[in-house]
């Protein structure tokens, strides 16, 4: 047993590097999607929040794997488009995906803070814009923070899916080990669990935190 | 008597179906301390908020300073006013809010500092220093650094009114400054503004319920009532020689 684990583990860590770039990489532009999708929600101008709701709900309505083939195998072909390499095209989709949802977060957050402090702000003389980058969104984003820390973990689990597009993630070793010694399954993929599991931990961690921030400092 | 701050002309306010406001003709002079009171929702409260552009009026023309707040001139047209017009012109009112609305982010003495800073690009120096000052004539010097939710009520509503006075308004506006507050702590926030009224020369409005106080500070006394202003004159006119029947039954019950 120990010695089936100290076989393994090594080959499973030799996925952690594309497991680690991809979560970074895709929650990096799946937060930058979110606000700019959050805010174009908010936008005055009906064709910016119509094009941005299309997008919402695309994305929020189809599955992240059948968006991820298209973009590797039906975009190319259709549109003769490279979208780059499988890493790319990994970071893309999960990123388009999960910004999808977050911009409902960041939209909803906007939104709650109370209308007293638009007024208070108003009263003092801001400008809109001033409102919003002063007062309105430090106030949204104290309360966006835990569910950016949910989702990121989400994203975490996400990236397992890019192993079907041949990168070579925690997964992607996991099942080539299963695949040369299938009695070893169940100590294979418990192996991953635990993988996953301990890059998740930060993530738990940084997530309580921004609930205990976002308790603060929020007019209601 | 020199030129009136603020003109309503004949102004309407519809909330949907609702006509709130029926016609509110009214000046303000420099310096001087209005009270309006009246029944609830008889648009005491809809009248400040206009004049602050938290509300546009239906129609009629409220004139600050010589200028139209709600329209302005485009080609010769009078047009809806934008955004950049009612900055122009709101710049010199101030107002309380019966709900503090404290920017819960900051501390008091940022909550005081940001408008100064970003609005009206003053040095950081010359802001702190005068926000120091007026968190001290609200008797809150010591909790420069405490965030709002650290302070009772009264003591946030003083904020409030220094985050308000440090922007220097020639017209302050009190949106029933007292009535979110516990009974003991109505005091201390009266006493400022009674501070204010009597040391600044800014106009003041206030919308109240705390009826004796502002018979006392005030110059000018309107009675609101079912849209109008059924009533205006010196307190003593007000209340005392009033023949209003409607005016003499909200005194009586306020009495009581």
């Amino acid at each position: 047993m120990i010695n089936a684990i100290i076989d393994i583990a090594p080959q499973l860590a030799r996925g952690l590097s594309i497991t680690i770039s991809v979560l970074l990489a895709s929650a990096i532009f799946a937060y930058l999607m979110a606000f700019i999708a959050g805010l174009c929600r908010l936008s005055q101008n009906t064709i910016i929040r119509k094009f941005t709701g299309l997008y919402v709900e695309v994305f929020r309505g189809t599955s992240l794997i059948v968006q991820l083939f298209w973009l590797y195998y039906a975009v190319p072909m259709l549109f003769g488009i490279q979208l780059g390499s499988n890493w790319w095209i990994g970071v893309i989709a999960i990123g388009l995906n999960y910004g999808a949802y977050l911009s409902e977060v960041v939209r909803g957050s906007i939104l709650s803070v109370a209308q007293g402090q638009t007024e208070a702000a108003t009263a003092l003389n801001m400008s809109s814009f001033q409102r919003m980058r002063l007062i309105i969104f430090p106030q949204a984003v104290r309360m966006m923070l835990p569910e950016f820390g949910n989702y990121t973990i989400q994203i975490l689990k996400g990236t397992s899916l890019v192993s079907l597009i041949g990168m070579t993630d925690i997964l992607y070793y996991g099942d080539i080990m299963r695949s040369s010694n299938l009695s070893q399954a169940p100590l294979v993929y418990l192996l991953v669990l635990v993988f996953y599991f301990i890059l998740a931990l930060p993530l738990i961690w940084l997530t309580r935190k921004g609930e205990s921030i976002s308790r603060k400092g929020v007019a209601s | 008597m020199s030129e009136p701050i603020v003109k309503f002309q004949d102004v309407h306010k519809s909330f949907g179906d609702i006509n709130v406001l029926k016609g509110i003709n009214l000046d303000i002079n420099p310096a001087e301390k209005v009270a309006v009171i009246g029944p609830s929702g008889s648009g005491k409260t809809t009248i400040i908020r206009m004049l602050m552009t938290l509300e546009e009026p239906t129609s009629g023309d409220i004139i600050v300073n010589g200028t139209n707040l709600w329209k302005m001139e485009k080609k010769g047209d009078m047009v809806r006013a934008n955004e950049k017009h009612l900055r122009q012109v709101r710049g010199d009112i101030g107002m309380v809010f019966q709900h503090f609305n404290l920017f819960p982010h900051m501390t008091i003495l940022e909550n005081c500092m940001t408008a100064p800073i970003h609005v009206k690009k003053e040095t950081k120096e010359e802001v702190r220093e005068r926000s120091i000052q007026m968190l001290d004539r609200v008797g809150l010097g010591d909790k420069l650094n405490n965030y709002p939710s650290q302070l009772s009520g009264g003591q946030k509503q003083r904020v409030a009114m220094a985050r308000a006075l440090v922007m220097r308004p020639k017209i302050m506006l009190f949106d029933e400054v007292t009535s979110a507050l516990d009974p003991e702590l109505v005091g201390e926030v009266l006493e400022v503004i009674r501070d204010i009224a009597k040391h600044d020369d800014m106009a003041m409005v206030l919308v109240t319920h705390e009826m004796d106080f502002a018979l006392d500070i005030a110059d000018k006394v309107l009675f609101l009532d079912e849209g109008v202003i059924a009533e205006q004159g010196t307190a003593s006119q007000v209340i005392e020689h009033s023949t209003n029947e409607r005016l003499q039954g909200f005194l009586h019950r306020f009495r009581k």
